[in-house]
């Protein structure tokens, strides 16, 4: 039964990440219709930008003589990465996806995955191959809870990942913008006629899922702290596997399911030899999707290719 | 003043000329002109580039030698013009005629029988340039299976209008069923011990082979053909996606063929003439595939499926038919490449292995058998020259692509008839 909790926990960390990067995917789906197929690689490129940032942040700390907590400067290398990734995110919109506004939706997806490959290779050109490792921001404290042992730094992944679901349904639900977002979500042909401008729009949708996407890859650094470039290959495909089985556009859709790929990844080596994760994980999810073709909480939606 | 206007007059007019005269030149003038360079470059290749101080004999036209010594290139570009440009130029051009009236001569014949001669010429050709090196002969080789593969996935993503990608499962399903008969009858190795037939029998049954993994793609390709009657765009994609997941990690999990690790010791088979028999096949069955009927109608299912239910397509056996035309031509790319290679691993059918074919066929152009064959030959040979380029090539390859999307987004070549009559009939002559 302990086993079985501590499990949970580790399933709710696990699948944290997965939903935060669907997030991404679904937000620019249901704005566009269209796979934004270089955001696992934002995301691998955000947990870069993190480590830029707290290790500029702790030289700079030690320099001037300040002794900051840790927790002050994680919030400031969170928020300063995500602002900086999301203008990756207006970058990519503009040179993919902008000019490819009417083309076949299948040439905009290769733009994306070209893109993606263009962040791995850079980076790879960059910073060469050899792995770096994330600092510790915050010291890592365990507690034990009735038998399962919970660290500090997943309580803190699991809160902010779901804050910020949160904060963003909040904006998505509340705000003007987020009206627009969710109109323009409706119908991204008769919307702009309304006054309300897809150019405005679609860099804002692929602002803030970079940022989210930031946000996980700065989480991912403090729970695995080894960075490398192809690690937004591994975790962007399987989060737009989720954000796929959430259904159109849906957040809260994309949120469970990530949770849910997260809990199958974890709870499958349980039971079965863990080489067989991917095998169980996809074929759960082609199950679902057999008899929920449009996901959770999609609806049945004329997804015809624009060719 | 005069003399420069009457130059700038002249030299439209005179390029025109040449542009005309270029025109006259029917295929089979191309043919023998390609085929005088290759044999030239076999007798004359080795003295002239030690004439020229290169280190040996350029092996992709010079651009390996052109990143790695830009000194050298004067005389990289010296080789070509003595070697490639020239002679192509002076044998296409002089032979015009000739060619032509020999042409008209084939286009009596049935198309098949000079389909074959000119088949003929380019395989020639093909063997003499391949000669001179190992890896001129690998290159080809995996190029032509490049074509394969691009014009099978061109059926399912091009001409009916799915975003598929499956198909390096396809081939991995290809590559280790073609693979596992070869290594089970035919040879004495680690992974199924003795052989159970006589080896000599092996290069005769191994287009069996070929088929048989051609066979096992088409029946994975079952788990995506079905959802698609009634799913499409961007849930059949994600179903391909999770297929071509499951193929890699169902691989892994088998013990018997080598898991992770891989199978290895295939026996050398796929050689060249092999390879572009294979090809020439692939092409003309697709490209008689795409021009019949079930060709217009995979067309009428992409862009309207409900129209195409009610003007008695039957969209189910189409769409059928296609993904497993697709998955089989699929296959047998697979089988060949798993034998030229002489080894394959799960890795080596994975995302990696997905933007390339994509790139191929969207680079190429939708819709056409000319685009995929371009896109394949294209982009294939680009990856190999920009070798020395090292980790920049995949840089340079997407933005290529990007640039390629954004301007002709449905890729260079789209939409074009493949028509064999044409291509071979003699050109008007003019004057």
């Amino acid at each position: 039964m302990d086993y079985f909790l501590q499990n949970i926990i580790n399933a709710l960390q696990w699948g944290s990440f997965y939903a935060l990067i669907a997030l991404g995917y679904s937000m620019v789906y249901s704005i566009m219709m269209l796979f934004n197929f270089a955001h696992g690689d934002i995301f691998m490129t955000g947990s870069y930008i993190g480590f830029g940032i707290a290790t500029l942040l702790l030289a700079l700390a030690a320099s001037l003589g300040m002794a900051l907590p840790g927790w002050v400067l994680l919030a400031l290398t969170i928020v300063i990465s995500m602002v900086l990734t999301s203008f990756l995110g207006i970058l990519v919109e503009r040179i993919g996806y902008r000019p490819l506004r009417d083309a076949p939706r299948a040439s905009a997806a290769i733009t994306g995955l070209m893109i993606g490959i263009i962040l791995e290779t850079g980076n790879l050109a960059i910073l060469g191959a050899r792995r770096l490792s994330f600092p510790e921001l915050i010291q890592s404290t365990t507690y034990h809870l009735g038998g399962v042992f919970v660290t500090n730094k997943k309580i803190l992944i699991v809160a902010v990942s779901l804050s910020l679901m949160f904060a963003l349904h909040q904006f998505i639900q509340k705000t003007r913008w987020g009206m627009a977002m969710r109109a323009m979500s409706f119908d991204f042909q008769v919307v702009p006629l309304m006054g309300v401008s897809l150019n405005m729009i679609a860099p804002l949708t692929f602002a803030i899922g970079s940022a989210l996407a930031a946000a996980a890859g700065i989480l991912y650094g403090l729970a695995y702290p080894v960075l490398d470039p192809y690690m937004g290959v591994l975790l962007g495909w399987k989060a737009f596997v989720a954000a796929i089985l959430g259904g159109r556009g849906s957040i809260l859709g994309a949120a469970l399911a990530g949770f849910l790929l997260g809990f199958i990844e974890i709870f499958v080596p349980m039971i079965f030899p863990s080489t067989l994760r991917d095998l169980i994980a996809y074929s759960i999810i082609l199950l679902i999707l057999t008899f929920r073709p449009y996901g959770f909480f999609g609806t049945a939606h004329s997804t015809q290719l624009r060719l | 003043m005069e003399a420069t206007e009457l130059q700038a007059q002249a030299l439209p007019s005179r390029t025109r000329r040449i542009r005309a005269a270029f025109a006259q030149v029917p295929a089979l003038g191309w043919l023998a002109g390609i085929l005088c360079t290759v044999l030239i470059e076999h007798l004359w290749g080795d003295p002239l580039s030690y004439q020229l101080y290169l280190p040996k004999l350029p092996v992709l036209f010079g651009c390996l030698i052109m990143f790695k010594q830009p000194v050298l290139i004067p005389s990289v570009l010296a080789y070509v013009a003595l070697i490639y440009a020239i002679p192509i130029a002076a044998v296409t051009l002089l032979t015009r005629r000739l060619a032509n009236a020999v042409a008209s001569q084939l286009s009596r014949l049935p198309l098949w029988l000079s389909g074959l001669i000119h088949l003929g010429l380019l395989y020639l050709a093909l063997y003499y340039w391949a000669d001179l090196s190992d890896y001129r002969e690998l290159v080809l080789k995996l190029t032509m299976i490049a074509v394969i593969l691009t014009l099978s996935i061109n059926l399912i993503n091009g001409y009916m209008g799915e975003f598929s990608c499956s198909h390096p499962g396809f081939m991995a399903l290809g590559a280790y069923g073609a693979s596992i008969v070869t290594l089970l009858l035919f040879t004495n190795d680690r992974m199924f011990g003795e052989a159970l037939l006589p080896e000599a029998l092996g290069p005769w049954c191994f287009p069996l082979a070929l088929i048989i993994g051609g066979f096992v793609a088409s029946a994975g390709a079952l788990i995506v053909a079905i959802p698609s009657f009634r799913t499409r765009g961007d849930y059949l994609a994600i179903i391909s996606l999770a297929f071509m997941f499951i193929v890699k990690s169902l691989i892994e999990n088998v013990e018997w063929v080598g898991g992770p690790r891989g199978m290895s010791s295939q026996p050398n088979w796929s050689t060249l003439p092999v390879v572009f028999s294979w090809m020439v096949i692939c092409i003309w069955v697709i490209n008689n595939f795409v021009r019949s009927i079930y060709g217009k109608a995979l067309n009428a299912v992409r862009d309207n499926e409900i129209a195409a239910d009610a003007m008695t397509v039957d969209t189910r056996k189409t769409k059928m038919v296609a993904f497993l035309l697709g998955a089989f031509w699929a296959g047998v790319a697979g089988g060949l490449f798993a034998h030229v290679m002489r080894f394959v691993n799960p890795g080596t059918f994975g995302i990696q292995r997905l933007a390339e074919i994509l790139a191929m066929v969207y680079f190429g152009g939708l819709n056409s058998v000319v685009g995929s064959i371009f896109g394949a030959v294209s982009i294939n040979l680009i990856s190999e020259m920009l070798r020395p380029l090292e980790i920049y090539k995949w840089i340079v390859i997407p933005l290529i692509l990007i640039l390629v999307m954004i301007y002709r987004p449905t890729g260079l070549i789209s939409f074009r008839e493949f028509d064999v009559r044409k291509i071979l009939q003699p050109k008007q002559q003019k004057d």
